[in-house]
């Protein structure tokens, strides 16, 4: 097979010593940016973007990739210690992770996520090896309307995260739904509840409301909750490690994350977030213990996390084999690749083989180091959960605050921060899940946008979305997952 | 493409060296240059800034850079505070371009391009219109002719409502004697979406800068109809809208600004360092590099062409129902 002789050539120059301790030293630095709250890849790369000028290429490459993968294992770490998920698409990892860390498994949790991360992310990157043409075509033909089938979906997947009380759940959902209007509409570039503020006309960042409602809000918690608190950040009992059980929870998870994260993360809209929701929402209806759900099931770690490293491979192929970026990141290394005056897009492959092929090598590679670097940290990140809470939280808050003030210098959004920190207090308090909040805020914008577009195309004609074939089974599948679910229970 | 042991430790110094100041050889220009960057790094006025750092340097033009990139809404969050905290500093520049004039405008805010010095225009790029490669429309002429029976069955891409791209199909159907309103234009953020639906066939066309599209139609992915700018781009065998009977120009230019209240030794002392980094080696091979199209305007030229592109900007955007 050609992409085979082409990949082993690719390893023979990712393998070089120079070259490996690029890819080693992206990894910390990867892993490093995807522990800190708010600060992501996409802002850690832009900020090496400089040093394009004087490195060679492939060096630089391998470097991104690292911390690009990376940031990927790092992201679920403190959102399994310390229900802090540092960007949006650990959010549902924190659910189930923080609550086996709780009863303390955090060693299960932390090793299930970094084991399915690299199993997630290797058979991404075998994929996007000998795959990519074949699914980057599969994407294309997902349009607005499908996008917006597909959100639909989701908004139904939402309804496993929404906790005990539906109401709750709902006013949460909503409220994030209702967030996401801020700003400039994309369509017509009118500004919606911005309130004249420039700082709002793009928009509430993501990242900053995620970090904002969990790790400010969970600090705020404990604060409030003072004494009552302590002995509460569990210790860690049982194995660090997988046992035979867990291994037996885990597998299959793996690979259906694996299966949601890949193609979606191939679309050019898809995103990270939405496999998440949906490998989440399928390991809760799937699972034998449904009940553990809410208390620490392992599949809902090991899915999601699959599920979000498959993500990230597959984010790469229409960049490399059509050059289209699909996330921050994505953009952030199309900039890099023209600052070297190469132009990624359907060429890429034959023009530039020699650096395409050791980048895909160098991906394996970083895979390796980064299940290597991880598991022994297993331990280590364990300990954190010693430090005594006020110095553990005044140090998250301190963090995050760093990072969202970092991200951008804006004083603005360091008071947005604390802002939903407050509200996530609030949240709290009254035993309101956050999580609906950040998921409405990802999907709301996504859903009206595509719907508007797909209705601009259709010269506003609404069957259009039930009509295009792709479109209309996505809708077919989510009504199903509304009924099916009721009809049984009544039969019962 | 080896990576040695030593490019490795340079590299890896450079990973926390790259913001520090390097020490010049030669008397520089400047001592020191504070670059305002009203974008995200990454983006293209973050690209242009890095650029003319890298041109500065080599050529030993300034000793040190200073870099503030504030990001958002099309620079609308940045002006106003370099505007307001840069007052009178000799030593500040801002980085910026036709995306500005049209954000200011539909947000209708009090601080605008007018606010600040105007150095001098660096760079233009023209827009293209392009079809999907399978798509009926095989020319400029059918392309009009569907316009001319009804725009809103042809539904266009392009970036974010208000901005050039939306401009020039306003400015195109205006000059087809039809309403800007009607137009069926999708916007999408940023170029990933907006190429991956006109190559999917998910809309009739697609309006973007050249080189956001260059790839797709060097690979035979879409096929271009017309270029916006003046003149052709240079080795692109694409014809003008003018040539093909349509009198519309439009270009996305960038260029860089002085700080308000500085006075007018300083402005020139501005616009020669900017004069003589545009004349560097570096920066020619990095125009090469990039594609950019060098457009070097200044004085009373750049402030003719800014107040013309104002005026323009606001008319198309009343039209278009954005001002």
């Amino acid at each position: 097979m050609d992409a085979l002789s082409h990949l082993m050539h690719g390893f023979s120059n990712a393998l070089q010593p120079a070259v490996l301790m690029y890819g080693f030293l992206g990894c910390l630095v990867g892993t490093l940016v995807g522990v800190l709250p708010g600060i992501g890849p996409a802002l850690t790369i832009a900020l090496l973007l400089p040093l394009t000028f004087k490195a060679p290429a492939t060096a630089m490459f391998v470097l991104f990739a690292g911390i690009y993968y990376g940031a990927m294992y790092g992201g679920s770490t403190t959102s399994i210690l310390l229900n802090t998920p540092g960007e949006s698409a650990s959010v549902v990892t924190a659910l189930e992770g923080n609550r086996m860390a709780r009863r303390g498994m955090a060693g299960p949790a932390l090793a299930t996520a970094a084991i399915g991360s690299f199993i997630a992310g290797t058979i991404g990157t075998i994929a996007l090896t000998f795959f990519s043409p074949m699914i980057v075509e599969s994407a294309l033909l997902f349009g607005p309307a499908e996008y917006f089938s597909l959100m639909l979906l989701a908004l139904v997947a939402v309804t496993s995260v929404l906790g005990n009380s539906l109401l709750r759940g709902l006013v949460s959902l909503n409220l994030g739904l209702l967030f996401g209007m801020v700003g400039v509409d994309l369509q017509t570039g009118q500004h919606r509840f911005a309130f004249g503020q420039a700082e709002l006309l793009d928009g509430l960042e993501v990242t900053i409301v995620a970090v904002g409602l969990f790790a400010v809000g969970e600090a705020m918690f404990m604060a409030w909750k003072g004494h009552a608190a302590e002995g509460k950040v569990e210790k860690i009992s049982g194995s660090l490690w997988l046992d035979r059980e867990g291994w037996r929870r885990s597998w299959k998870p793996w690979l259906r994350g694996t299966f949601f994260g890949f193609p979606i993360g191939a679309m050019p809209a898809g995103g990270a977030e939405l496999p998440t929701l949906l490998s989440y929402y399928t390991e809760k209806k799937l699972s034998r213990h449904p009940e553990e759900f809410g208390n620490g099931a392992i599949e809902g770690v090991a899915g999601p996390e699959a599920a979000n490293n498959a993500a990230a491979a597959g984010v790469l192929m229409p960049l490399l084999t059509l050059g289209i970026p699909t996330s921050a990141t994505a953009a952030i290394l199309l900039s890099a690749f023209t600052s070297y005056g190469i132009a990624p897009g359907p060429l890429l492959f034959e023009q530039q083989a020699d650096l395409v092929w050791t980048l895909i090598a160098s991906l394996y590679v970083g895979n390796v180091i980064l299940l290597v670097l991880n598991l022994p940290l297993v331990g280590l990140w364990v300990q954190l959960l010693r430090i005594p809470a006020p110095w553990l939280y005044g140090g998250i808050i301190l963090i995050s605050t760093a990072g969202v003030y970092g991200a951008s210098s804006s004083i603005f959004d360091v008071g947005m921060l604390y802002a939903f920190g407050l509200l996530g207090f609030v949240m709290r308090r009254f035993d309101a899940p956050v999580a609906p909040m950040v998921m409405g805020l990802i999907l709301g914008p996504m859903a009206e946008q595509s719907m508007r577009q797909a209705l601009t195309i259709s010269a506003g004609d609404f069957t259009t979305f039930a009509t295009r074939p792709i479109s209309g089974t996505i809708l077919a599948i989510a009504a199903l997952m509304l009924i099916v679910p009721r009809v049984m229970r009544a039969r019962k | 493409m080896k990576t040695t042991r030593r490019e490795f430790l340079l590299t890896a110094g450079a990973l926390g060296a790259a913001t520090l100041p390097w020490p010049a050889l030669a008397a520089p220009l400047f001592e020191s240059i504070f670059m305002f960057v009203p974008a995200a790094p990454g983006g293209g006025w973050d690209g242009t800034a890095r650029a003319i750092e890298q041109a500065c340097k080599t050529a030993d033009l300034v000793g040190a850079f200073q870099f503030e990139n504030v990001g958002g809404s099309g620079g609308m969050v940045g002006l106003p505070r370099f505007v307001n905290q840069r007052k009178a500093q000799a030593n500040a520049i801002m980085v910026a371009g036709s995306v500005m004039i049209g954000a200011a405008i539909s947000a209708k805010s009090p601080i605008g391009i007018q606010n600040v010095v105007p150095i001098a225009k660096l760079t233009e790029e023209s827009g293209v219109i392009v079809v999907p490669n399978n798509s009926p429309i095989k020319s400029f002429a059918e392309l009009v002719a569907a316009f001319k029976a009804d725009p809103r069955k042809v539904p266009v891409a392009g970036g974010s409502a208000g901005g050039t791209d939306h401009i020039l199909l306003g400015l195109m159907l205006k000059a087809l004697g039809r309403n800007p309103k009607e137009g069926a234009y999708v916007a999408f953020a940023g170029g990933g979406p907006a190429n991956a639906a006109i190559i999917g066939g998910q809309v009739a066309a697609g309006i973007s800068g050249y080189s956001e599209f260059e790839e797709q139609i060097k690979g035979g992915r879409m096929r271009p109809l017309a270029v916006s700018g003046e003149a052709r781009i240079p080795g692109v065998n694409v014809p003008t809208l003018r040539e093909q009977g349509m009198n519309v120009v439009s270009a996305n230019w960038r260029g860089v600004f002085g700080a308000p209240g500085i006075q007018a030794p300083q402005r020139a002392a501005l616009e020669h360092l900017v004069s003589a980094m545009k004349d560097t080696a570096g920066w020619k091979q990095i125009l090469t590099t990039r594609r950019w199209a060098d457009s070097y305007q200044a004085g009373s030229a750049f402030e003719k062409y800014l107040a013309q592109d104002v005026a323009d900007t606001v008319g198309v955007m009343k039209d278009l129902g954005l001002a």
